[in-house]
């Protein structure tokens, strides 16, 4: 099976392809970061701080590398953060009811499923655009989200449970060992399955997808489906770190997910980026917030780095793809 | 050009009924249920009410109409209503406030036009990014806490009237016939429906489409500074969190209105329509005692039937 939508983008390879070349330069200014922070900060190398990056990077990549999958196919999932949130509370609701954690997870991950779902459906049959449904369903998770947890805070969660997100296994956060499953799985799916492929393919070209006979609404379907189920992982994840739940926990999380796509070079035109790349994207960004917290800036700059990031971001990806063609 | 100036004609036939039938549903709904709603007073508050939202939502359909999306506008509006507090707080000039409201309003709405325009970066995302810096900059200028004790030359422009007519839905008014001036009667309102459905003409045209975006997007900011002004003196202070979501209401109202998403079509009465149907909306809701949580979800599925509908009619 070759590459169809790379080769259609790309130049012929060279001795190193493109991908790998803009993938180098990523884990560069990666290690630039991290020398730039370690020299300014005294705390940034001790094994706390770099186990706490892993940790906060792999919650922004539990959501991102769903939404990398929506991005591939040019489209785009704004409802993520919303959906963190709903599903963080209802898991945590089921959690108190019934006293079991694994009920709990199983809710929060089809919750998170079916609003992903509801998004694909609004997408192929309604035929909404994707960031404009999205942002519709964005509002409805808010709005259901508040309501339902009418200003309360659930919290006090069973030991066990609290592991998932807080606990260590030889020396390293279990959410890093779920960071490396997903990374794993999500690379595989993408680059080694048929399915995988054609949601390149989609991206790169719906018209000759569809003509080449790939199911366009159902991988798009997947695909969302995908990103909302990842949004329940993540609630999860959450729930057992934080050990509480409120209604505004998704605010902050969906521009830093897409930050993290972006910084990761999938863009967002469609048919072109990895899951590999949104891991470093995620790891990226989380380096730039967690310097900024060593050197004591205010938590209140984060948005606006972040939608500056963002942009820039967008930018140079454009100007590098604009270059290589 | 020919074929931009057929697709720009409005419709009323097809599209009155739309969002008026959404309108005298909602009107009659709250009737029947909401004790109150039908009171004078209370449909005038309804109308006062709507007046921020239609100074966002006028310039989003023109926005829109460009094929474009402005998801900054309430973070700006946040921003902009902070500029008004803080300058009017440290020189006690209305005028002053609202100078540096529009001023940084404007700011925003160049550079998104500019990140849209020139650098060519999808719109949804450009201003996504642009939402993130306005949110941050609104927590940074106020350090999170409320901005109080502002003159009350701000706090009476909300609350004072003109010849028996509240300022803010005067001003409103005013709003509405300078758009609706702006888009019908004249050349730069041709050039947005061109923007929309044929932005090539323009080119060969010999004008600048590129000029033409950022004119349009810099008119969003400015107007989202006006609603500072508004914002400001409703609330009698200024906050960090208090225009956040605003936006949403602003697409809610051009979409249910009738303004295309995909065919640069674009209808500023059925804007205004819309901009009432959401205030009925919430408002009602507001009357039954439903909390503001089932408001901003009953907002989104409007949206999204809305959006459903105007899908079935390009197909049709």
């Amino acid at each position: 099976m070759t590459d169809i939508s790379k080769d259609a983008m790309m130049p012929p390879r060279s001795f190193l392809s493109q991908d790998a070349i803009q993938m180098f330069y990523r884990l560069l200014a990666a290690l630039l970061i991290c020398a730039v922070l370690a020299v300014l900060s005294d705390s940034f190398l001790s094994l706390g701080n770099i186990l706490n990056v892993l940790r906060q990077a792999s919650l922004t990549f539990f959501i991102a590398s769903g939404l990398t999958l929506v991005v591939l196919t040019a489209g785009l999932d704004l409802s993520v953060g919303a959906n963190v949130a709903l599903s963080a509370c209802i898991a945590g609701t089921v959690i108190h009811k019934t006293g079991s954690p694994a009920l709990g997870i199983l809710t929060g991950l089809a919750c998170g499923g079916i609003v992903g779902l509801l998004n694909g459906v609004m997408v192929t049959a309604l035929r909404i655009p994707s960031f404009i449904a999205t942002y519709g369903m964005l509002w409805v998770l808010n709005g259901l989200t508040y309501w339902y947890m009418a200003g309360e805070t659930l919290h006090g969660f069973p030991a066990g449970f609290r592991q998932i997100g807080s606990g260590y296994l030889f020396g390293l956060p279990i959410p890093v060992y779920l960071l490396l499953v997903f990374l794993g799985i999500g690379t595989l799916f993408a680059q080694r399955t048929i399915w995988g492929q054609e949601i390149y393919a989609i991206g790169a070209n719906p018209v000759a997808a569809r003509l080449s006979g790939i199911p366009v609404a159902r991988r798009l379907l997947l695909v969302y489906a995908v990103s909302g189920t990842m949004a329940g992982l993540a609630s999860i994840i959450f729930l057992s770190r934080l050990n509480s739940a409120e209604a505004d926990i998704g605010e902050s999380l969906t521009l830093p997910a897409i930050a993290a796509v972006l910084i990761g070079g999938t863009s967002l035109f469609g048919g072109v980026g990895t899951v590999f790349g949104t891991f470093i994207g995620a790891l990226i960004l989380t380096l730039v917030l967690n310097g900024m917290n060593l050197l004591s800036v205010s938590a209140n700059w984060q948005p606006l780095v972040t939608g500056i990031i963002v942009i820039l971001a967008v930018w140079l990806d454009m100007k590098t793809r604009r270059r290589a063609q | 050009m020919r074929e931009a100036a057929v697709v720009s004609q409005p419709n009323p036939l097809q599209r009155i009924p739309g969002v008026a039938i959404v309108l005298v549903l909602l009107i009659a709904l709250f009737s029947a249920i909401a004790p109150g709603f039908l009171s004078v007073a209370n449909l005038s508050n309804v109308l006062v009410q709507s007046t921020i939202l239609t100074m966002l939502a006028l310039p989003m359909t023109l926005i829109i109409m460009t094929e474009g999306l402005d998801l900054s506008m309430g973070a700006v509006l946040t921003l902009t209503s902070l500029c008004v507090a803080i300058v009017s707080l440290a020189t006690h000039s209305m005028l002053l406030g609202l100078g540096a409201g529009l001023l940084v309003g404007a700011a925003f709405g160049i550079a998104n036009g500019w990140l849209v325009a020139i650098l060519g970066i999808p719109p949804f995302v450009a201003t996504l990014g642009t939402l993130g810096m306005a949110q941050g900059l609104s927590l940074i200028v106020s350090d999170g806490q409320s901005v109080v004790g502002i003159p009350h030359s701000v706090r009476d422009i909300y609350s004072s009237t003109l010849l028996g007519i509240p300022v803010p839905i005067v001003m409103a008014l005013v709003t509405y016939a300078a758009f609706h001036g702006l888009l019908y009667h004249t050349r730069f309102g041709t050039y947005i429906f061109a923007l929309g459905g044929n932005r090539e003409a323009l080119r060969y045209a010999g004008l600048s489409p590129n000029k033409l975006l950022i004119a349009v997007y810099a008119l969003g900011g400015a107007m989202a500074g006006i609603a500072g002004l508004l914002m400001t003196a409703r609330m009698n202070s200024g906050h960090p969190t208090a225009g956040l979501g605003l936006e949403f209401d602003a697409i809610a109202a051009v979409a249910v209105g009738g303004t295309s998403f995909e065919r640069g079509n674009g209808w500023l009465l059925g804007t205004l329509l819309g901009v009432i149907a959401v205030g009925v909306l919430r408002n009602g809701l507001n009357l039954i005692s439903m909390p503001s949580s089932v408001q901003v979800a009953s907002v989104g599925i409007l949206v999204i039937v809305a959006l459903f509908l105007d899908g079935l009619r390009s197909r049709a």
